[in-house]
């Protein structure tokens, strides 16, 4: 142990802690988080970066499709019903495969919270990407956390108007910056910016802009942390989701406890002195306002900045990191057991570390191996499996289709030479944003001829027809049989429409069937 | 009560209610719940101020705003028809060729039609335009008085022996059972459906035929439209093929009647009527 204690203790309580559970009607407590630094902040650095790239970037990627389909890269085009993924184009009946994405995305969300805890909690939600990013402003702007405690309880003079101003203004204009991004994502992000700013965007993409800052800045600036204690359902759900062998954010008190202010007067008094100092760090940047300590709660979202926070602590004091730490719960069940000898006594941290603060090698760290247990596997073959199909279903989907409906009044009609005319309603979709030209012709039906309403062409088995790029064409069609070539009066005969495009080799068959008059 | 209970565990006052030991405590309102509340009843107040709602002896206050449904129904079908305007104007100026020939306006008027045979046309022609015994089937390619565009429209817009317009098509045929004998009318017969079956033409009918039906019906029978004559030699037959049937109508013919319809449905649903039944697979 080092002789000069340099860290700062601070007198704080969290305004969640246990101790003060607050009812459910009572007024909100504000939590002035402190800025963390460490290895964990930086990796939300990082997270922050990637994530609020994506969204904000994404819909000005351009991606060449040809004259006759949009060249924005991701787009979800409600207007003709198309949504557009780099290579993939997405009609509306193929709309399994995104709702195939949400199904990963739920066996995604179950796997990594089986193993890694709520990391989607810590690190990627919106909610706490965008408090992250609201709490960088607020810092720049009125300081770090004593500096912001000052100011929220000074009285309103000039400068504190004046900082409050500039923060919900730069708030609001990133509130507006983020409904912005969003509306980019369903109509051409260049067009769409010009007509939006000269107010010629249509009302929607207004109100859309309107209600997402509303959203952005109510949840983000000023309900914060309540949007995840009261609004949201997964801290309930997670519950589920963990089991032993997760990880989460744990206080490890076997070796903390007992906590003390003045250890050396204790250690001096021969009473048992654990590592925590209650210096009440890991409190102060808590941006929930719990107090880690008492365990694991459900407001906790697993952000790891009081880990960063007690490690900095802890390199300060000489000890070993990781008072605070990412713990599964059976490491930490077997050390408790170890320091309290299986619960005969109170926690006596020299049964987990020597004199000189070295760990025991009989302590239980987490190993990689826990992560391959029965759970994980199946969530991850569950997972996987949903992945290979979706990747059969859109390398094995058609790019040419036909629907065919048969007339049903009347089933068929007696023509004055006797032959059997029976009419269809044969829809073609042309699913490539390129034009083509196309055979459809009949089979299986002895003698059938047709015949297209409002296309000029001579009756026979098979004739050609152009599909505009990227969209369905629907013809109707009178498929004709002599008489004599009926086979059995009176029963529906099979009948196909096969369609072909010769230049790509795709083609489609519909069996349908012909009725004929008894 | 003049005085509050305090729960000892809560700490919180109770209602002063107890039910066999269990008392309720007397929390607040959560005060999201309570302003929410609040704002429901000004909401209310407003809104029946702003819109109809108070009921009065004979009708309701009508709101400050002005609004109500039948405005709002007028407003919808207006600009409905001004959706359609465009097309109407078009259909009003072209004929039926040029209609059928404009890939736009004949969608248009296949659709317009439509609606307009669903009430006016199936009653006897059935919804599908199948017809049944005694009301042809629009469908076939057997036009008694035409199957040209034209023909159907001049057929739609007058009727056939509608007594209410002057233009109507009129044909009779007259009633043989007075002017032959039995034997007469059972040779003809059977020569008529030798004429479409593929028989013997050369029996005693066969003079029967020529000297009283083939002034309408033609030498071979083939019919004629100008007269609505229908053709005996095709597969189609409006009142049955079979020779009782045949029969029955030689001697004592029935005659369909239908109504015009312009004067009722006007030019333009009429031309639209006209596509709509050349596009069900028969027009010539």
């Amino acid at each position: 142990m080092s002789g000069t204690l340099e860290f700062e203790r601070h007198d704080a309580e969290a305004v969640n802690s246990a101790k003060l559970r607050q009812p459910l009607y009572a007024a909100r407590k504000k939590i002035f988080p402190k800025r963390a630094n460490g290895s964990f902040r930086n990796f939300k650095w990082l997270v922050m970066a990637i994530t609020l790239g994506i969204y904000y970037l994404t819909p000005w990627i351009r991606w060449d499709r040809g004259p006759h389909a949009p060249d924005q890269a991701v787009l979800v085009d409600i207007a003709n019903r198309r949504f557009y993924f780099f290579f993939i184009e997405i009609w509306p009946q193929e709309f399994f495969l995104v709702a195939g994405l949400l199904v990963m995305a739920g066996l995604g969300l179950f796997l990594i919270t089986s193993t890694v805890g709520r990391a989607w909690c810590g690190y990627t939600c919106p909610q706490t990407v965008w408090v992250d990013l609201f709490l960088v402003v607020e810092r720049a702007i009125e300081g770090d956390r004593n500096a912001r405690i000052r100011l929220d309880q000074a009285p309103w003079t000039a400068r504190k108007v004046a900082l409050r101003t500039a923060k919900h203004a730069i708030w609001i204009a990133i509130a507006v910056a983020t409904g912005g991004a969003w509306i980019f994502y369903f109509s051409d992000a260049p067009y769409l910016v010009m007509d939006f700013v000269t107010g010629q965007a249509a009302p929607v993409a207004y109100m859309t802009v309107a209600v997402l800052t509303a959203t952005t800045y109510v949840f983000g600036g000023l309900m914060r942390e309540q949007v995840c204690t009261y609004m949201c359902p997964w801290p309930r759900i997670q519950a589920a989701m963990l089991d032993e062998h997760s990880l989460t954010v744990t206080y490890n008190d076997w070796r903390g406890e007992p906590r003390s202010r003045h250890a050396k007067k204790a250690a001096a008094a021969g009473k048992p002195v654990g590592d925590c100092v209650d210096c009440n760090a890991c409190v102060v940047v808590c941006p929930m306002g719990i107090d880690i300590r008492d365990g694991q709660q459900l407001e906790c979202i697993t952000c790891a900045l009081c880990i960063d926070a007690c490690n900095g602590v802890m390199d300060k004091l000489g000890r070993e990191r990781g008072l605070i730490s990412y713990t599964t719960l059976a490491d930490y069940n077997s050390n408790m057991a170890l320091a309290t000898g299986d619960g005969a006594h109170e926690i006596r941290p020299s049964l987990v570390r020597d004199a000189t603060g070295r760990m025991s090698d009989a302590v239980s760290h987490f190993h990689l191996r826990k992560l391959f247990r029965p759970r994980t596997f199946i969530y991850f073959g569950g997972w996987a499996l949903v992945g290979l199909l979706l990747i059969y279903g859109l390398v094995s989907r058609d790019r040419l289709e036909m629907n065919v409906l048969h007339d049903r009044n009347p089933q068929y009609v007696v023509l004055s030479d006797g032959s059997i005319r029976n009419g269809y309603t044969v829809k073609l979709l042309n699913k490539i944003p390129e034009q083509r030209t196309v055979t459809v012709s009949l089979g299986e039906l002895p003698g059938a001829t047709m015949n297209v309403l409002g296309l000029d062409h001579e009756e026979g088995s098979a004739i050609t027809v152009t599909l505009e790029p990227d969209r369905a064409r629907s013809l109707k069609v009178y498929v004709r049989q002599p008489r004599e070539d009926a086979k059995s009066p009176g029963k529906a005969q099979r009948l196909v429409f096969h369609v072909e495009d010769k230049s790509s080799l795709d083609s489609a068959d519909y069996v349908t069937s012909f009725e004929t008059p008894e | 009560m003049s005085h509050k209970e305090i729960d000892e565990i809560s700490g919180v006052a109770t209602t002063g209610h107890e039910w066999d030991g269990i008392r309720e405590l007397d929390n607040p309102m959560p005060r999201w719940w309570l302003w929410t509340f609040y704002a429901t009843i000004v909401w209310a107040l407003v809104y029946t101020i702003a819109y109809p709602a108070w009921p009065l002896v004979s009708s309701a206050t009508s709101g400050m705003l002005g609004w109500s449904s039948r405005a709002d129904l007028r407003t919808e079908l207006a600009s409905a028809e001004a959706a359609k305007g465009d097309y109407v104007a078009a259909i009003e100026k072209a004929s039926v060729e040029e209609i059928l020939a404009d890939d736009t306006l004949r969608q248009f008027a296949i659709s317009a039609g439509s609606a307009a045979f669903k009430v006016n046309c199936v009653q006897c022609h059935g919804s599908g335009a199948a017809g049944s015994p005694g009301y042809p089937n629009l469908n076939d390619d057997e036009w008694l008085w035409g199957g040209s565009p034209e023909d159907i429209r001049t057929t739609i817009a007058h009727g056939i022996r509608f007594a209410g317009d002057e233009d109507t098509r009129i044909s009779e045929m007259p009633a043989y059972g007075d002017i032959l004998s039995r034997e007469e009318i059972a040779d003809v017969v059977k020569h008529v459906v030798a004429l479409s079956g593929g028989g013997d033409l050369s029996g005693p009918g066969a003079e029967v035929f020529a000297n009283n039906c083939a002034a309408c019906h033609g030498e071979a029978g083939k019919g004629g439209a100008e007269f609505g004559a229908p053709d005996l030699t095709d597969a189609i037959w409006l009142y049955g093929s079979s020779p009782a049937e045949i029969t029955a109508q030689v001697r004592q013919p029935r005659h369909g009647v239908m109504p015009a319809w312009q004067a009722r449905l006007g030019e333009t649903t009429v031309k639209e009527l006209t596509v709509y039944v050349h596009s069900l697979g028969g027009g010539r």
